[in-house]
């Protein structure tokens, strides 16, 4: 038999695979935010299509860009989807009538500075999408904040046509009626609060389903925000549908929403002061947040016990930042300032192992001290 | 007795089970090879000390190497044949190192030891047999763990004083492919059930809980029928647990029998646990109750690449070619590869990879890839696995960990893999120990679910190696420091001794009645230089020179230094003599560099070497005597060799002389001497090499 | 005047108290830390061999804690001053080559033995008298002991001493280290990390 001259392969175990892959995953995560797209999409007009799609090419240019510099094959890491999600990821979070410079910006931002200059996939401290995010919150304030369509039901016609949307975001909201545009819903109530009560508050048409029904014609009922319940519940869907092909684990969006409800339940009490329960949690970003921005792996903690904590600090800042920050939202903030801690908690949270009595927890004792230990204790 | 109650471990996966194809037809009986490679460390301690030499006739069954120490085990001849070589050989190891192997040519006979074959070794009554003696038979026969790791039985069953509450007996079979087990317990449930018998006998444990995977219902129920034909319901269970791979691992099958943990760095006898696989339990009955040593086991043979896929008994160190050759191995057809190639799946390499086949000891998830199939079966090897490039796809190139957290939920052991990743990555050994890698069984779960295909277990291993290398290097270093110490805190009390002494030798030589003493010590010198030496010491001496051929040159070396040593404590003496007489003359001023009390001891060095050097030169004589001229056959280009290496060896040492004397070092005087002696030995061979050409001529 | 004293009772009160917490916190929570030297001496590889020019690793350890220079050390190499800059907080340096190279593998000495005259000189040499043998007999090497440090090789008239690599055996043997991941454009048919395990037969 000539087999024995010709020589085996050598590799080392397990020879099977489970088929799992990172650019599976990532595929993954950007199909169940379509759900949410839609919704945006029928609630504020083709902006958030449009600039995903922007976004979508520049995260893909920015990012065959820097792996030619960096002298990576550019095919085999464009495949693996991440770029795209971050692009996704950003389209959905900025405002659909956001000029296309500011999308530019933020995702050259996030996949330049955020990702590629940590050393590409894997290893960026700060969530890509995020930093994009808030590079773009901070240093253009007016087009972040004033830029989000008013729900279609409200400017008492049809949604924002096509076209038009192109016109706004390529060349300036010149022909934009101020119709068109508002603040969002929890901006709305956190500023009419400072003189109003909540009754009078909930007269203004982005909450009362009844003044936004007749405004449109009697066909909208019981909606209590705007749209945006409908656009968070189509998130939440799709991080169920994440969750249950195992994405990611229950552990982050779970403490983050149940965090983020405590706080509201127990500040709301006095609704003329602050945002009741039900508009921190449906509207907003917060579906968002905790099922595609705080998942992100790369950048969350990643012990059991630790993704707890994780979610919790989010959703915690998420309130703290809305009911006493200037922004309007604090998804990012709040994830970005977990981010941070993140090193640090899975540093004090590691799991009990098998056969340990408890967990070993904080910073490793050197090696080579602890080998004397065990010399002398057994000399 | 009651329903257990199962437990579950924390992690887990289920990868695609493929047992089906080699369950189909009952166990092969394998044809005998023409040869084994048997090699003798096949088991966790120490390999066997062969006892037989090349050219040995042995019988199937009988010992030929021995254990050594107490953790080793005994290694049989698998059949009849005439050994024919005792050399070292690659291994079937993942280090792919080499250990010495015996090779055993079969004659074809397979006849059995006489007293194998008539029954004599066999212990009948086993259930009322001592412990001791059941223990002895099992190490005699050589029955190590057939599961995988290879760990002695005997020394695993020797639990006196432990109080071990419970036995499990491992038929899980959780790896994919493998079904040595399952087709053990259907076809051979008696004679395991029989062999957990003893074991409860030797572990006098309470109860015994047979833990076998629910993907084995024919082996769930032959044993259970076997467990009532042997009346022993009341003591043992058999349980049927969930799939979930690594279900078998030791750790996780007793913690989903008992729900207890084995503490890390521990074993399982500290929380009253014994495990034992199925095939060793069937090994032990064979031991005991038919005196047959571990010479076959069962093995699975699968994979698309071969035709047959099915279970056989094989010979310990039959080549897996045999192996293959009999179950029919095809390697793949070029065409297909060419498929393969053009349809992209997996990277370049792993198409190229795809031209070489794949042979896998073991099974897909912790199995190790063989470099030939000339490498003999061992005892653990419970699976030959060739499977196809498209079954198993050599492993993709990795992509960068995104740190999904797939594998920390994976994990049996409660680890987090990837964290353990990036410190074995970085080789930040510390923050892996802290994170329990030590905790690691190596399963497999982990780079199994991986999405970046990171070669994680590969990492695990290398970094508890290096770990394990690391401590070894800090223990030696904290050895010598120790020795430094002791050999630094010596030369000063030898310092301080000498200083002592000396002082002391200086009061002394002022008293007047140093003179007397140095007289005395020359008298008593002279008496003994006069008196020779004892008869009586040399006569035991004479009589204990061995019968063996002696060695004449080295018996002539060692008369040479016994001289020259005679001649320098003779030298040593007279030097001695001529510091006492200064002393005596009142020259106490004179540096005194060896101490007169010693002068006796000196006297006495004179008469022992002499004596060395009177029995040295009888020995020589009587040698030369009984051993005339049978010079051993030396070839011209040896004595060339030996003369060129001395030639190297004298020009080096030259230069260190120069360097020496240039630097005025101490060790001049010894590297004259040892100058002089190279050139001696140098022109022995000149004349050594002439007298071979005259005598050639 | 009466609220400056009450001032004055209070803020000594609390200092008292204070005071005493830290003095408590003081005795019951004191590190027992190494002294300087004695952690430097730990890190150090102990082979006591010398090439450092300090007679062995805690004279040097004394003299680097008095601000000698941390690379001096061949037999400890590159990890052993990176471990040391970490200890004491200076930037690691190059290994000063006039003290010796590290070595790849690490060796121990080998007796040839039958051409040993028994001189006792490389007993005397080693510094952790991991040699025995006495005059005029033949010497042997501990190798378990050996730190593989050459003293004995200089010494020896005969030179009959040869620094031996350590084998591998299947007791010390490890798995390598997987090859780095990141794929690169330039050599992109070396990049995967299977590529060092295969092994040909012939």
């Amino acid at each position: 038999m000539a087999l024995s001259n010709s020589g085996f392969v050598k590799i080392t175990s397990p020879h099977t695979h489970g088929g799992n892959t990172t650019s599976r995953i990532m595929l993954l995560v950007i199909l169940a935010t379509v759900p949410g797209i839609i919704a945006l999409t029928y609630f504020f007009g083709w902006g958030t299509l449009i600039n995903i799609v922007l976004a979508s090419f520049t995260a893909l240019a920015c990012e065959a860009l820097i792996l030619k510099i960096r002298k990576r094959p550019i095919s085999f890491f464009l495949k693996d989807n991440s770029a795209l999600l971050t692009a996704v990821l950003l389209g959905i979070a900025l405002p659909p009538l956001a000029p296309w410079w500011v999308t530019v910006v933020a995702v050259s931002f996030a996949m330049i500075f955020a990702k590629h200059l940590y050393g590409g996939l894997g290893n960026n401290p700060f969530n890509p999408a995020m930093v994009g995010y808030a590079l773009v919150l901070i240093s253009f304030p007016v087009q972040m904040t004033t830029n989000w369509t008013v729900p279609y039901f409200m400017s008492g016609a049809e949604t924002i046509p096509f076209t038009n949307s192109l016109s706004v975001i390529f060349s300036g909201t010149a022909g934009l009626s101020d119709a068109f545009t508002g603040a969002t819903p929890l901006d709305t109530y956190k500023h009419l609060a400072k003189n109003e009560t909540a009754v009078e508050i909930l007269q203004n048409p982005l909450f009362s389903s009844d003044v936004a029904g007749a405004a449109s014609g009697g066909s909208a009922s019981n909606w209590f925000a705007g749209g945006w319940e409908f656009v968070n519940i189509a998130f939440l869907l799709g991080g169920l549908a994440l969750l249950a092909l195992r994405i990611f684990t229950w552990h982050i969006p779970l403490s983050l929403l149940a965090a983020l409800g405590t706080c509201s339940v127990i500040f709301g009490w006095d609704a003329d002061l602050y945002v009741p329960w039900s508009l921190h949690i449906f509207t907003g970003a917060t579906m968002l947040g905790a099922f595609f921005i705080a998942t992100d792996p790369v950048t969350a903690s990643t012990t059991p016990l630790g993704k707890i904590i994780y979610g919790a600090g989010i959703g915690i800042l998420i309130f703290v930042i809305r009911t006493w920050g200037a922004y309007p939202d604090a998804v990012a903030f709040a994830v970005l300032l977990m981010n941070f801690a993140a090193p640090l908690i899975d540093t004090y949270t590691q799991p009990r192992t098998y056969g340990h009595e408890k967990a070993k927890r904080g910073m490793p004792a050197k090696l080579d001290t602890s080998t004397t230990d065990s010399t002398s204790k057994e000399g | 007795m009651q329903p257990i109650t199962l437990h579950s471990f924390s992690g887990g996966i289920h990868p695609q089970e493929n047992k089906h194809q080699s369950t189909q037809t009952p166990i092969t009986v394998l044809p005998l090879p023409s040869q084994l490679i048997v090699p003798v460390g096949q088991h966790i301690g120490a390999p066997a000390d062969v006892i037989v030499a090349v050219g040995n006739r042995v019988l199937k069954g009988q010992l030929i190497a021995q254990p050594k120490g107490f953790v080793s085990a005994a290694i049989h001849a698998p059949t009849s044949g005439k050994i024919v070589a005792i050399e070292q050989r690659e291994l079937p190891h993942s280090s792919g190192l080499q250990g010495t192997c015996v090779i055993i040519d079969s004659d074809g006979q397979d006849t059995w030891l006489e007293e194998i074959a008539n029954g004599s070794r066999a212990i009948a009554d086993y259930l009322e047999a001592d412990n001791e003696v059941l223990i002895n038979r099992i190490r005699d026969c050589g029955i190590t763990g057939l599961g995988g790791a290879g760990f002695p039985t005997s020394v695993k069953m020797a639990v006196n004083g432990k109080n071990i509450e419970t036995l499990i007996i491992n038929g899980a079979e959780c790896e994919p492919y493998i079904t040595a087990d399952d087709k053990l317990m259907q076809e051979r449930a008696l004679e395991t059930m029989r062999g957990i018998q003893i074991l409860l006998k030797l572990t006098a444990a309470n109860h015994c809980l047979i833990g076998i995977e629910d993907n084995k219902p024919a082996a769930i129920k032959a044993m259970k029928e076997a467990l009532h034909q042997v009346h022993g319901e009341h003591f043992i269970n058999v349980v049927s647990i969930p799939t979930k791979y690594p279900s078998g691992g030791e750790k996780q099958l007793i913690e989903i029998l008992t729900g207890k943990e084995v503490p890390s760095g521990g074993i399982p006898a500290e929380i009253g646990i014994v495990c034992q696989n199925v095939g060793t339990c069937e090994a032990v009955y064979r031991a005991v109750a038919e005196g047959k040593p571990l010479i076959s086991r069962i093995t699975t043979i699968t994979g698309e690449s071969i035709e047959q896929p099915q279970n056989v008994e094989v010979l310990i160190g039959t080549p897996v070619k045999h192996l293959l050759d009999f179950a029919g191995f095809k390697q793949e057809k070029s065409l297909f590869q060419k498929f393969w190639h053009s349809i992209g799946a997996g990277s370049d390499n792993s198409a190229a990879s795809a031209a070489k086949p794949r042979i896998i000891m073991g099974g897909p998830m912790m199995g190790f890839t063989l470099s030939s199939d000339e490498l003999p079966i061992l005892k653990s090897s419970n699976c030959i696995l060739a499977p196809s490039q498209k079954e198993l796809p050599a492993n993709d190139v990795a992509s960068a960990c995104i740190r999904c957290g797939l594998c920390t939920e994976a994990c049996p052991a409660d680890l987090l893999p990837q964290q353990l990743y990036w410190f074995s990555k970085s080789g930040e050994l510390d923050k892996a120990e802290q994170h329990n890698i030590a905790d690691c069984i190596e399963c497999g779960a982990c780079s199994y679910v991986c999405p970046s295909q990171i070669p994680l277990v590969q990492y695990y291993r290398h970094t508890k190696g290096a770990i394990k290398e690391e401590r070894a290097a800090q223990d030696k270093s904290n050895r010598s420091k120790i020795r430094f110490e002791a050999r630094q805190d010596r030369l000063d009390r030898e310092a301080a001794e000498k200083e002592a002494k000396r002082q002391a030798r200086a009061a002394a030589a002022e008293k007047a009645q140093a003179a007397k003493k140095a007289a005395a010590a020359k008298a008593a010198e002279e008496a003994a230089k006069n008196g020779d030496a004892n008869p009586d010491e040399s006569s035991p001496a004479q009589a204990a020179v061995k019968p063996e051929p002696v060695d004449l040159d080295k018996l002539q070396k060692q008369l040479d230094a016994a001289q020259a040593g005679l001649k320098k404590s003779m030298d040593k003496v007279a030097e001695l003599k001529a510091a006492a007489a200064a002393e005596k003359n009142g020259d106490t001023e004179a540096p005194i560099e060896a101490p007169i009390e010693n002068m006796e001891v000196f006297e006495k060095a004179v008469a022992t070497r002499r004596d060395k050097v009177k029995l040295l030169a009888l020995q020589l004589a009587e040698a030369k005597k009984s051993a005339p001229v049978v010079k051993k056959e030396i070839t011209r280009d040896d004595i060339e060799k030996k003369l060129r290496a001395q030639q190297d060896r004298i020009d080096k040492t030259k230069q260190r002389f120069e360097l020496a004397q240039e630097q005025g070092s101490e060790t001049l005087p010894a590297l004259q001497k040892g100058l002089d002696k190279q050139m001696q030995k140098l022109k022995e061979l000149e004349e050594e090499l002439a007298q071979f050409d005259k005598a050639g001529a | 005047m009466s609220s400056i004293l009450i001032a004055i009772v209070l803020l000594a009160t609390l200092a008292i108290i204070f005071g005493a917490i830290l003095g408590f916190a003081a005795v019951r929570f004191k590190v027992e830390g190494n002294p300087i030297v004695d952690q430097i001496d730990h890190l150090l590889p102990q082979t006591q061999c010398g090439q450092c020019s300090y007679p062995g690793c805690k004279p040097y350890a004394e003299a680097i804690a008095a601000g000698e220079k941390i690379n001096k050390c061949p037999p400890g190499g590159e990890s052993t001053i990176i471990a040391l800059a970490d200890l004491l907080g200076v930037e690691p340096e190059p290994l000063d080559a006039e003290h010796g190279a590290e070595k790849d593998v690490p060796m121990v000495a080998i007796i040839r033995e039958d051409e040993c005259i028994g001189c006792t000189k490389c007993i005397q040499a080693c510094p952790i008298d991991a040699i025995m043998g006495a005059a005029k007999q033949m010497h042997t090497v501990i190798t378990d002991e050996c730190t593989g440090c050459d003293l004995c090789v200089e010494p020896c008239p005969v030179d009959c001493i040869d620094m031996v690599p350590i084998a591998t055996t299947l007791q010390n043997w490890h798995w390598d280290k997987p090859d780095d991941l990141i794929a690169t454009t330039e050599k992109p048919h070396e990049t995967p990390h299977e590529t060092p395990h295969e092994k040909e037969v012939h």
